[in-house]
């Protein structure tokens, strides 16, 4: 620690620090400081808060045994290196960089100190110190597709979709197949707003939507706008995202897919304490408990509730993958033969759309 | 009761003291806003002003202030010529994203070559490209009258569509899984703008940016140039007696600052974010306007006031993750800075008098405040 702070002091280089191999824990005196960055706000009530529950889980769980930072709003780009950086400086020995657009930044400060820890959420670059972590979203998106399929009465539902990157892709195909299942006239209406979180343009997507005569919405962002606009507009149904979104129960949001950051945020921060921590790509569903369905209100009939849930049972018990064949990509060219599933590897691929989508992703 | 009184001529002394006086302010609000939110305000200021500087890692965070500020300083250089001659170019962030974008294009067209050559054919292009955006609102005002803020305002978001596009189609790395964004330029000798000497955070485009600043302050000072555009800022029709030509001087300022803010945006997607992604803009363009304005409009003073925001910034984070302050808080912070600026402008251009409270009907007092705007 001192050594690291004269070297500091004396305007040393990064990689001057990371040739003299800095911060070795303390042996067990100190806390561990585990560090957190975040794409939004923590009051965004989605995808950043959801991980800040984690982080509060990690505190009450470990109590004096961490200590934990965190820096929210944190930009994707060239701001993002800066931020981590000054979160090792501070002393964080494990760092959760918790958006897919702090990948590059989280390999080049990972790679400039090795004795930290880093895991980086839904990117696929990895080190001997940098672990990657996910969540199968589209498992919960394979429930809530089938109960838009159910719940539409226009046959148009609508999927404000952030980026087109293979994550987001899943979510799409996996709620317009299931959706597909139980109503084959569904249409999918997809509107890409190229950002995480920005109330003004989700909200000014629903509208659109709405406008179009979507009367089930999806979303692939974190704020509550949509749910908002859904709310004015009446009669139309949207479904909670990352977070529960309670607050705008029981419509219109009639159900909602929670991301539950905790058990694995406990479970590597435990074991980089007991000093077991290895990198790894993770990659938990609902039968871990990392994806969760949130309340199904009284706004949906009580068979398509009972057929959400055998779903997510069936899901729970891996006996159903929501990417069985057989499966036709939208050009007509099969992609998966009957009964055959996908693999870890054609999914974080995913590249096209499948049989039946309008519209190209945007390339 | 004050009254407001203009002053004949505005105090010399004042226009410099003023800045320092709305960063005292700001620091004194800013105090009492991180009070408000249960924090120590003098550890949370000391945290922004004196650890990234002074404190144990000011090795590293010194440099990242001059990562942070080369942008800002090269931008706001360009835009204090226009903004003295009333040529107000709001969208340097749009030009600054076509400079990225066209800078890059011209590098990846001639990957993986390996020359010496490449990397300034880019910066060429990229402050080509700033140029030739900053000249849309620059002729439409020339030609047709139209308003300049409005349109260059306006193409920052065409800008960022186009960024989007680009990231995704035409400028996509055929290597990245189908992930949006450009290859790595940072990771091509070609291209790479690195640090000149490790540690100092100091690269070709903090060379530009000094550089600029030096230019800036002939131009200004020197040149006939910077005399066209203080006489047409200040006085028009002394201008048009003088000989000035207006669309000369409209197009030249848009030139500068498109020209500049493009070269910015090429230093930075080749060095500090390294690749074109949907988030590369980060609000320089904009930050920008808020430097040029604290600096002044010169561009020793610009010099300053970019050293001083990027300061705000990393400090900033560092409150941030030390004592857990809200990003939103932050932002406040900054903004404050130019409230208190625009604020206290008003002393170097007005003087207060104290008048005792008016007799009866005079209507003199009462009249007097509007005057004074």
């Amino acid at each position: 620690m001192l050594t690291r702070r004269r070297l500091l002091a004396t305007g040393a280089t990064t990689a001057t620090l990371a040739a003299a191999g800095l911060p070795v824990r303390a042996q067990g005196t100190e806390p561990l400081t585990v560090g957190f960055i975040y794409v939004g706000p923590i009051g965004d009530g989605g995808w950043t808060y959801q991980h800040d529950q984690g982080r509060l889980a990690v505190e009450e769980h470990f109590g004096d045994r961490v200590r934990t930072v965190y820096q929210e709003s944190v930009p994707e780009g060239a701001d993002a290196e800066r931020a981590i950086t000054q979160m090792v400086l501070g002393g964080a020995g494990l760092i959760f960089t918790t958006s897919f657009g702090f990948m590059d930044a989280t390999v080049n400060v990972a790679q400039q100190f090795p004795d930290v820890k880093f895991e980086h959420a839904t990117g696929y670059k990895r080190l001997d110190n940098l672990a990657t972590y996910d969540a199968r979203f589209y498992e919960g998106r394979a429930v809530i597709g089938t109960i838009a399929g159910r719940m539409t009465r226009s046959n148009k539902i609508g999927y404000i979709a952030s980026y087109p990157i293979p994550e987001v892709i899943q979510g799409i195909n996996s709620a317009f197949l299931h959706a597909r299942k139980v109503n084959p006239d569904v249409e999918m209406v997809v509107i890409w707003v190229y950002t995480w979180f920005d109330p003004a343009k989700e909200a000014d997507a629903a509208q659109a939507m709405i406008e179009q005569g979507v009367d089930v919405i999806m979303q692939h962002t974190d704020s509550t706008a949509p749910q908002a606009a859904a709310q004015a507009a009446g009669n139309v149904f949207t479904f909670g995202q990352a977070s529960d979104m309670a607050a705008f129960k029981p419509v219109p949001r009639i159900a909602s897919i929670i991301d539950n950051w905790a058990p694995y945020y406990i479970e590597r921060v435990g074991a980089v304490l007991d000093g077991t921590w290895e990198s790894h790509a993770h990659w938990g569903g609902i039968p871990e408990g990392e994806v969760e369905i949130g309340e199904i209100t009284e706004a949906v009939p009580d068979e398509v509730r009972a057929e959400a849930e055998a779903m997510i049972e069936a899901i729970r018990n891996r006996e159903y993958h929501p990417f069985t064949g057989p499966i036709n990509k939208q050009d007509g060219t099969p992609w998966l033969a009957e009964g055959e599933v996908a693999t870890d590897e054609q999914l974080i691929s995913m590249n096209f759309y499948v049989e039946g989508m309008t519209g190209q992703i945007p390339s | 009761m004050i009254v407001w009184e203009r002053r004949p001529a505005p105090s010399r002394a004042l226009a410099w003291a003023t800045p320092v006086l709305a960063v005292a302010l700001t620091v004194l609000a800013g105090g009492v806003l991180f009070a408000l939110l249960g924090k120590d305000p003098v550890l949370a200021i000391r945290t922004i002003f004196w650890e990234p500087l002074f404190g144990p890692f000011a090795g590293y965070l010194r440099g990242q202030i001059a990562i942070k500020a080369a942008p800002l300083i090269l931008i706001a250089v360009g835009l204090s010529f226009g903004f003295r001659a009333g040529v107000w170019n709001i969208g340097a962030e749009g030009q600054y994203i076509v400079g990225a974008l066209c800078g890059a294009a011209a590098g990846l067209a001639l990957w993986p070559a390996e020359t010496r050559w490449i990397f300034p054919l880019m910066v060429l292009a990229g402050t080509l490209g700033g140029l030739v955006w900053a000249m849309i609102p620059a002729l439409l005002r020339v030609r047709f009258g139209t308003n300049e803020i409005l349109v260059s305002l306006m193409l920052v978001y065409v800008a960022s569509n186009l960024l989007a596009w680009a990231a995704l189609g035409p400028l996509r790395n055929p290597e990245g899984l189908g992930f949006p964004g450009s290859r790595n330029l940072r990771q091509w000798a070609s291209s790479a703008n690195l640090e000149l000497v490790p540690g100092t955070g100091l690269h070709w485009g903090g060379v530009a940016a000094l550089g600029a600043v030096a230019a800036g302050w002939v131009l200004l000072a020197r040149h006939p140039f910077g005399f066209a555009v203080r006489l047409m800022g200040q006085a028009p029709r002394a201008a048009a007696f003088a000989g000035v030509a207006p669309s000369r001087v409209v197009v030249l300022c848009m030139a500068l600052s498109g020209g500049l803010a493009g070269a910015a945006g090429l230093f930075e997607v080749t060095g500090p974010a390294g690749q074109v992604s949907i988030d590369f803009a980060a609000g320089y363009g904009f930050t920008a306007i808020i430097v040029a304005f604290l600096g002044r409009l010169h561009p020793g003073g610009i010099l300053l006031a970019g050293l001083l925001m990027a300061l705000t910034y990393v400090g900033g984070e560092m409150a941030q993750q030390r004592l857990n302050l809200p990003a939103a808080a932050i932002s406040l912070f900054q903004g404050m800075l130019l409230f208190f600026l625009l604020a206290t402008d008003l002393l170097a251009t007005h003087r207060p008098r104290w008048r005792r409270a008016a007799p009866s009907a005079s209507p003199l007092p009462a009249a007097a405040p509007e005057e004074a705007r």
